[in-house]
């Protein structure tokens, strides 16, 4: 899923320092998963907004509600009515929904609540780690399902690099070393062997150096 | 070392010539400095593009030395494709210590349009971010991560950028020549101009900002070689527009006496745009781009009434 | 300031705090009047938002009492909530209300005395902060479809 996190209440509050009525959107999705903009995020920020701004004689009208996703038109098609009223959206969902939103409703800014950070899953309650690169061109199978693309800090294919040390990475002793995992993996399943071919330079035209990308599927799309 | 010949050029209030070399896909620099023995007394100076089209060529920085050697003040190209932040500082030391002072920043063709489409590409920073890297490297004296230099920094390099006038949306073009001029740029080189009405239109936008007082804008040219040329810019190039009249003259031409008449045509239009550029107010420079057709320059050059070129005054 | 009366909520889990204000109640200990007890299920059944809307409804203070450490009925509930408080004090800095109006405390179903003790001890502490500042101003502010 899409990990996020919540930006500064005060930057938040920056945003919406001269709108008086605002709806704060929740998303049902991803970031309700990584605890970033679900239903009890969303009223906690609004609630802690409105709090703010009645202190600061500046009183704050909000309108909460969370849809079940921001990423598919026809939930964002049904915000309509809570959109209508207010002067701008605060939107809690990815980057994908805000602009989901502000593309349905040109004539409402729509701020950002949330830093989209990654491609990541839960690795226990409340720790999420990235694990995959979104690179649109999957190698998982040549490197014992661990992805170098995003768990190696420079990316490389024919790993490790001289900065490994005691399975971790040169950069942090946090970040364990994604080709020293690797290793250990392959060896595990006696496949070292499949590590042992040069890998040529990776063809980066799927990924976002190519410019944006689009999925189409013909035979689920439904011509009216 | 001191400030850039052309630098010193404009300050003197001369119309300046510059034009381009494209390096060759080899490490033969003999191609690099014939162009420069050919060009050197009819052109201030001459861009060299880095990677152009993004195809590996030899890089713009080692294709300027060989310039120097031969006389003629080279305008490095540099595009932020390629390189992060580091390199590019790191390629500017290098650039300057050789005696290069002219950078003109630009974002840089996607790699979908060379020799290695499966590239990764940088653009750490943009084009607006490059200009202002460098302003700050020469007049702040320091890197783009705030460190200061201890010492000889390149005080007197002479930053330029490009402009579209022919890109949309048409009318932040000038607005966004103005960010440029405010993140340093001192010289601007505009794409290749076919559109004059256009042209003359964005020219009194950039006066009506009074952006011509704070840079020098240098009108890009190119010379036609042949109509199909014409017609696939007009179709297929993004950011350049010809206009249907141009392509009339040159079909004319083509009726009247074939290729070479349309060659000379070609030839004549850029000539007459020359001269009707020198005469717009604030133009302070024409950026002849003739590339893989740099013996043509010369001929562009006296044919326009820019030759001799003026002299340095001490 | 001298007849400032605080507004308190107490959220209190009904396997401890809960029973040990029955407990204070049945041994005649007098306790601060100001305190509303709401109970709750366990105290890592209280939510940020709920104590915040407390302090926006009126409250002066908020507190939270749960379990002894290791002996809460679900294991680890008064852990959490105890986290949340500490957070929710950030949350109270940012908005402007400060961290000390609310608070977490652990105590057993036995301890019919020491809920006493929390209770005037807490009321103590709000009266010399003195009112919430929203209560200083009047209300106006409105909440969309939230509860």
């Amino acid at each position: 899923m899409i990990i996020a996190e919540q930006k500064p209440m005060e930057t938040i509050e920056e945003f919406i320092k001269d709108y008086k009525k605002v709806l704060f959107l929740g998303c049902a999705g991803c970031v309700t998963v990584c605890l970033a903009g679900g239903e009890k995020e969303t009223d906690l920020l609004a609630t802690s907004l409105r709090m703010k701004r009645e202190l600061e004689g500046n009183p704050l009208e909000t309108v909460t509600y969370t849809a079940t996703r921001q990423c598919d038109p026809e939930y964002v098609d049904g915000i309509a009515n809570y959109v209508e009223d207010v002067d701008c959206v605060v939107s809690l969902a990815c980057g994908v929904g805000v602009q989901f939103v502000a593309e349905k409703y040109r004539n409402k800014i729509v701020f950002p609540a949330l830093n989209t950070k990654f491609a990541g899953g839960t690795v226990e309650h409340g720790v999420w780690e990235e694990r995959c690169g979104l690179c649109g061109d999957c190698i998982l199978h040549k490197t014992g399902g661990i992805c170098p693309i995003i768990r190696c800090s420079k990316s490389i294919l024919n790993g490790p690099c001289g900065g490994s040390q005691d399975g971790v990475c040169e950069i942090s002793k946090d970040v364990p070393c994604a080709w020293h995992l690797i290793v250990e993996h392959m060896k595990e399943l006696g496949r070292l062997d499949m590590l042992m071919e040069v890998q040529p330079p990776k063809d980066w035209s799927t990924s976002r150096d190519g410019g944006p990308r689009k999925v189409v599927r013909e035979d689920v799309k439904i011509d009216e | 070392m001191s400030k850039s010949k052309i630098e010193r050029l404009f300050d003197q209030g001369e119309f300046v010539v510059s034009c381009e070399i494209g390096p060759p896909k080899s490490t033969d620099a003999e191609v690099i400095r014939e162009y420069a023995r050919m060009l050197k007394n009819h052109v201030d100076a001459a861009n060299l593009t880095d990677c152009q089209t993004a195809i590996v060529r030899i890089s713009s920085i080692a294709s300027a030395w060989h310039c120097l050697e031969e006389g003629l003040e080279p305008i490095i190209q540099m595009t932020c494709r390629d390189r992060n932040r580091i390199a590019m500082q790191s390629d500017l030391l290098g650039a300057y210590s050789m005696g290069i002072r002219n950078i003109l920043c630009l974002s840089g063709d996607h790699q979908k349009f060379g020799n290695h489409p499966t590239a990764k590409n940088v653009h750490d920073l943009d084009s607006m971010q490059l200009v202002n890297m460098v302003k700050r490297m020469k007049d702040e004296e320091e890197f783009c991560c705030g460190e200061k230099f201890k010492n000889h920094a390149p005080k007197d390099f002479f930053v330029g950028a490009v402009a579209n006038p022919f890109a949309d949306p048409f009318e932040w073009r000038v607005a966004r020549l103005e960010k440029k001029i405010a993140a340093g740029a001192r010289f601007i080189q505009t794409q290749c101009i076919f559109d004059t009405d256009r042209f003359v239109k964005f020219m009194d936008m950039v006066k009506e900002r009074g952006l011509h007082k704070k840079c020098k804008i240098m009108a890009g040219v190119t010379p036609i070689k042949a109509l199909g040329a014409a017609k696939y810019m007009k179709n297929n190039v993004a950011g350049i527009t010809v206009p249907d009249e141009l392509i009339t003259r040159l079909e004319a031409a083509n009726k009247a006496g074939g290729k070479d008449a349309v060659r000379e045509e070609g030839i004549q239009i850029c000539i007459e745009q020359i001269k009707m550029f020198k005469e717009i107010e604030g133009v302070a420079g024409v950026h002849i781009m003739a590339i893989a057709w740099e013996e043509l320059v010369p001929r562009l050059v006296e044919e326009s009434g820019l030759y001799p070129r003026p002299a340095l005054k001490e | 300031m001298g007849d400032f009366e605080p507004k308190i909520v107490a959220f209190c889990c009904h396997y401890c705090a809960y029973s040990a204000a029955d407990l204070a109640g049945s041994m005649r200990l007098q306790y601060s009047d100001n305190i509303r007890i709401v109970e709750m299920p366990c105290s890592g059944k209280t939510d940020q938002h709920v104590l915040l809307r407390a302090f926006e409804e009126g409250a002066d203070g908020v507190y939270v009492a749960g379990c002894m450490e290791g002996d809460c009925h679900f294991l680890k509930g008064n852990f959490r909530g105890k986290k949340r408080v500490k957070q929710l004090k950030n949350i109270l800095d940012q908005i402007g209300l400060g961290a000390d109006r609310v608070e977490f405390y652990n105590l057993s179903a036995a301890m019919g005395p020491r809920f006493k003790e929390i209770a005037d001890e807490f009321t103590e502490r709000i009266r010399n902060l003195g009112p919430s500042p929203l209560n200083k101003s009047v209300k106006s502010s409105k909440g969309g479809d939230v509860a």
